[in-house]
């Protein structure tokens, strides 16, 4: 027992090191833990509208300083900084376009002003006479998906708001004019949004009559399905072009592409798991 | 005895530097008043030069990011500008949680919670712990990580632009450091504080000691946010040589004697007796 005590009472400096770094090694991987799942947690924001020009989520979660520029030039105060509490990736730009959408100005004043490059000026510019000039009708800040069950125009009501508000008018929404065969006089003034030329600004959720919106934005990671290779429009010439960059293997691979279709289907047990 | 003036000279230029950029920010962004737009992550003077974090851009070069040209020499200019003269003197001059931390040091003082309170212990090395685990963990998360939890953020931003639930973050900083460990935010966790100790270690303004106008009597150290640095005090002549100093200069203001000043590092005649 004295051996011992004694062995504590002289215990070495390089031990003394060792051990504590130890702790403080130990004690930072603890931290880091706690700290990361905690960012894990906070950037991700799948239902967040970002600003015109904005990269991927994911890039420009790394690329944005928070510093608020973008906020400050927006002349409508649509953009702001997310705050503590609204559990949205805190100190980045966001908008919410029922309460205040993007007016789509023509010189984007919150794109050049991003100093780190998460607002890409180049994602929302064309090339005129030879010249890269800033063109708000590129941005993608999301896609407009209509609820079909609370929008008045699918009960036959006639109703145009986001229609109307639109600023890509009859392009980005476009009104198909379907028989109603209820009155069997009257046409329905169906809203039909392209997400070819949908900016995702919201004017026309903001626009939208209905209690809560019936067409709302999303982003388009969110809102927007993807075909696989091979599904192609036989009967258009344009889209069978894209099978001429498609490698030898078109499969879509599923849990239940694993067996053969005679397989899945004839067993019974697997199919109901 | 000095003045009340003489005694505060320096916290109340400080308080001022503090406030004034934070109300040139506010009104930047408020009423489009274009000399300071942005916020202390990165900023535009007059329209013109760049500023920027290099802490907060050294997170995002960590998170595997290139950023564009203007903001690199933003944080370069900052990060020179306090690497050759101003020291870790954000901490004190600039950055806005110092109020916070300040009051809650003076309220201490106030209830003598030094006499009576239990005390935790913390490490002061835990900062630098935590500024090397920032940076491991940009770049594990691909965000910058300091960034998205920094209370320094939450107050500047929620002055500047809206506050929201950050009050509760920065109340709990205040109860931090006022019932938990003293000066235990800037003085022991914040990694920007390491990071600028760390950048400002050689700065050429620094507090300077006349040991032989010192009586002793200790009141530097009681003020003091980092009061190791002040280890020469009534002992030797000399400067603060240490990057944790923050150049705040309330020492200064308290030294009855004035044996304490701010003088510029001399480092032409080493050797020679500062």
């Amino acid at each position: 027992m004295s051996q011992l005590n004694h062995e504590k009472a002289t215990i070495t400096e390089r031990r003394r090191f060792l051990s504590l770094m130890a702790q403080s090694v130990g004690l930072s991987a603890l931290g880091g833990l706690v700290w990361t799942g905690y960012i894990e947690e906070a950037k991700a924001s799948p239902l967040i509208l970002r600003p015109p020009g904005a990269l991927y989520e994911n890039d420009f979660m790394r690329l944005c300083i928070k510093c608020g520029q973008c906020v400050e030039a927006c002349p409508y105060d649509t953009l702001r900084l997310a705050v503590p509490g609204e559990n949205k990736p805190l100190g980045t730009p966001f908008f919410i376009p029922r309460e205040v959408p993007c007016h789509m100005c023509t010189d984007i004043p919150c794109v050049p002003v991003c100093p780190t490059g998460a607002l890409n000026k180049s994602s929302v510019s064309s090339i005129k006479e030879g010249e890269e000039k800033l063109d708000i009708f590129k941005a993608k800040m999301g896609l407009a998906v209509v609820d079909t069950e609370s929008c008045i125009a699918f009960w036959g009501i006639q109703c145009d708001a986001c229609y109307r508000a639109c600023p890509v008018m009859d392009s980005a929404i476009k009104l198909e004019y379907r028989r109603n065969t209820r009155t069997g006089k009257h046409a329905y003034l169906i809203p039909i949004v392209s997400s070819d030329t949908c900016t995702g600004c919201g004017l026309c959720e903001r626009a939208c009559v209905t209690e809560k919106a019936a067409i709302h934005v999303l982003p388009n990671e969110v809102a927007q399905g993807k075909l696989g290779a091979h599904y192609i429009k036989g009967w258009e010439k344009a889209d069978e072009k894209r099978l001429e960059n498609v490698s030898q293997e078109v499969t879509t691979h599923t849990k239940r592409s694993e067996k053969k279709v005679e397989d899945y289907l004839n067993s019974g047990e697997d199919l109901f798991k | 005895m000095k003045s009340w003036i003489k005694t505060h000279r320096f916290l109340i230029a400080r308080r001022l530097v503090q406030l004034s950029l934070l109300v040139l920010f506010t009104l930047g962004n408020v009423y489009g008043f274009r000399v300071l737009t942005g916020n202390l992550s990165a900023s535009l003077i007059m329209g013109v030069i760049p500023l920027a974090d290099p802490f907060a851009l050294l997170q995002i070069f960590a998170a595997g990011a290139t950023v564009s040209i203007n903001v690199l020499v933003g944080g370069v200019l900052v990060w020179l500008f306090y690497t050759i003269f101003g020291g870790r003197a954000f901490c004190s001059w600039v950055c806005p949680v110092n109020i916070v931390t300040d009051a809650a040091n003076w309220t201490r003082r106030k209830l003598f919670l030094e006499q009576t309170e239990r005390k935790i212990w913390l490490g002061r090395g835990v900062r630098y712990w935590l500024l090397g685990l920032s940076l491991v963990l940009s770049f594990l998360t691909g965000v910058a990580a300091f960034e998205i939890v920094s209370p320094i953020g939450m107050l500047h931003r929620g002055i500047i632009f809206g506050m929201g639930m950050g009050v509760a973050a920065i109340l709990a900083l205040f109860l931090f450091d006022l019932f938990a460990v003293k000066n235990g935010w800037c003085g022991h966790v914040c990694p920007l504080g390491g990071f600028y100790s760390v950048v400002g270690r050689l700065s050429l303004i620094r507090v300077k000691h006349d040991h032989t106008k010192c009586t002793s009597c200790m009141a530097c150290k009681t003020v003091c946010p980092e009061k190791h640095v002040l280890g020469i005090v009534s002992k030797q002549s000399g400067a603060i040589l240490f990057g944790e100093c923050t150049n705040c200069g309330r020492c200064i203001d308290v030294c009855e004697g004035n044996a304490l000043s701010f003088g510029v590092r001399n480092y032409i005649n080493v050797g020679e007796k500062e």
